[in-house]
């Protein structure tokens, strides 16, 4: 069981209900945390439309983590 | 370089400095508030944004764009928050010692900030609906 900050934006942000939050997970990697984390607060299941970030660094969904990483969900982008 | 701001943009530092004696050419653009989107009447947007993953997403785009143009400096701000018909959502420049590499430089950046850059803007409808765009 690791310590992560997971932070939210957009409309994942409002479906969460909040910004950002502490999490003990057991996750091997971030596809298995995001699946855990939908299936608990009701995130959208499509992780194939959603990209995901490490320490303000975009990574694969397959990627581990470490404890007191800053983890990031990112909804499909509106920007410009 | 890049930045987010919840103010008007042209007051901005990044805008103000964009400067450079070798450019002859400078390209702007600015991304402005329409009132309508694919037939609905849109009475104000709301952005927000991953600030510093976005910066960091910014540097691999200002990257790429340097080695395809001949371009000196590039400036980029993204408004956050709420804002209202015509304001300016995202202004961008681009200085170069030619015009040629300054507007395609322009263009590209722009296509790719749409593409890649963690942000989010919820549209709020003459209706009273609102939503985010592209949401899954």
């Amino acid at each position: 069981m690791i310590q992560i900050e997971v932070t939210y934006y957009a409309m994942l942000r409002e479906r969460r209900g909040l910004s950002a939050e502490s999490i003990q997970t057991e996750a091997a990697s971030l596809g298995a945390l995001y699946d855990d984390l939908a299936g608990e607060f009701g995130l959208p299941n499509k992780r194939q439309h959603l990209k995901v970030a490490v320490n303000d660094q975009f990574v694969s969904w397959d990627s581990s983590f470490a404890p007191g990483d800053r983890i990031t969900f990112i909804p499909p982008v509106s920007g410009g | 370089m890049f930045a987010l701001s919840d103010r008007p943009l042209l007051e901005h530092p990044l805008v103000q400095s964009l400067a450079d004696p070798a450019a002859g050419a400078l390209v702007t653009f600015e991304g402005r508030v329409r009132q309508q989107n694919q037939g609905r009447a849109v009475t104000r947007l709301e952005y927000e944004g991953a600030e510093l993953l976005a910066a960091n997403e910014f540097k691999s785009i200002e990257a790429e764009a340097s080695q395809r143009f001949d371009i000196t400096q590039l400036h980029c701000v993204h408004r956050t928050g709420m804002l209202e018909i015509g304001e300016i959502a995202v202004w961008m420049g681009v200085l170069a010692p030619h015009r040629g590499p300054a507007f395609d430089a322009c263009r590209y950046v722009i296509d790719e900030l749409k593409k890649r850059l963690p942000i989010w803007k919820k549209e709020y409808y003459a209706d009273g609906d609102s939503g985010w765009i592209n949401a899954p």
